[in-house]
């Protein structure tokens, strides 16, 4: 089955991407935007029919790679 | 003396890393990244560049790779492992070392020499060397340091922070951080002063009609104290 994750950077850390994606937006006319934050987001397809079982794997997967603990959060759709 | 430089793929400082340690006496050996064993060693060094070509995060795949638990069991073992640019974000992505190397703060490559502050001697690295302040290179899109208030805490109550950004008086404020890092950190410890993972290039200042010398008194230092 198919997982989805996105992983996010945690509040607070600086995100110098989102800021300058922000300022671009401003700049294009769409002065509404106050703040954007960048993610990453995985599709991976595990060999395993049962939700439950997948959904832990890959709850291992970003805590060992996909996500830094230290400055990323990480979400399993 | 006797040290290894691990090549991942994307590495590019691995043979300027050789041609200093043997200037200096090491007896050097490349070992692939894909190897399981590192053939005997005092000293681990893992490269600058770009290793998987910084895919996920900078130094994440490496920090998984084959070779990588001989050199997280030869660190727990109090051998001592260098991590230059790349190689320092490799270690912190290891666990290592505490924190992570962020892009920097205001989202240019920097490629510039640059001025550190030795801010604790009492360990092998820097020992020996009489200078307070050296110069040194930088060339890092990711060289941004930052941990959690608790672990910058505890980096700082165990005189962990190795080197920092200043100028050439040594003044380490606001004014001479190149990159954002937290406390202008460019280089930190493990707890035991075995492991060191620093962003500068001391290989590329070892040589007085090419760059300057301030690379020669850390590798001096580093085999007299081995």
């Amino acid at each position: 089955m198919k997982v989805k994750v996105i992983v996010t950077l945690k509040n607070g850390v600086l995100d110098p991407q989102g800021k300058a994606i922000q300022q671009t937006l401003n700049g294009m006319t769409f002065d509404n935007v106050s703040e954007v934050r960048q993610g990453k987001y995985f599709d991976i397809e595990v060999n395993e029919s049962d939700e439950n079982k997948a959904k832990s794997q890959v709850e291992e997967m970003c805590k060992k790679l996909l996500a830094n603990l230290v400055i990323e959060d990480y979400k399993i759709l | 003396m006797k040290s290894s430089v691990i090549i991942f793929p994307g590495s590019n400082c691995d043979r300027d890393m050789d041609v200093a340690l043997k200037k200096f006496g090491f007896e050097n050996q490349m070992v692939w990244h894909n190897d399981a064993e590192i053939p005997k060693s005092d000293l681990i060094v893992l490269p600058g560049g770009f290793s998987y070509g910084d895919y996920l995060r900078c130094g994440s795949i490496a920090g998984k790779s084959r070779i990588i638990k001989s050199v997280i069991d030869f660190a727990n073992s109090g051998g001592l492992v260098l991590g230059i640019c790349n190689g320092f974000q490799i270690l912190t992505e290891t666990g290592l070392l505490p924190g992570i190397l962020q892009q920097n703060k205001y989202l240019n490559f920097i490629c510039k020499n640059v001025f550190v502050k030795i801010k604790n001697k009492e360990n092998k690295y820097f020992k020996k060397i009489k200078k307070e302040v050296l110069e040194l290179h930088i060339a890092h899109n990711e060289g941004n340091y930052f941990c959690s208030k608790n672990e910058l805490k505890s980096i700082e109550d165990n005189g962990q922070i190795a080197v920092t950004y200043c100028d050439h008086k040594g003044n380490d404020d606001d004014k001479n951080n190149p990159n954002g890092a937290l406390k202008n950190i460019a280089g930190i410890f493990n707890k035991d002063k075995n492991i060191l993972g620093m962003m500068p290039h001391p290989e590329r200042m070892i040589d007085p009609f090419l760059s300057g010398e301030d690379g020669s008194l850390f590798f001096e230092n580093l085999i007299e104290s081995l």
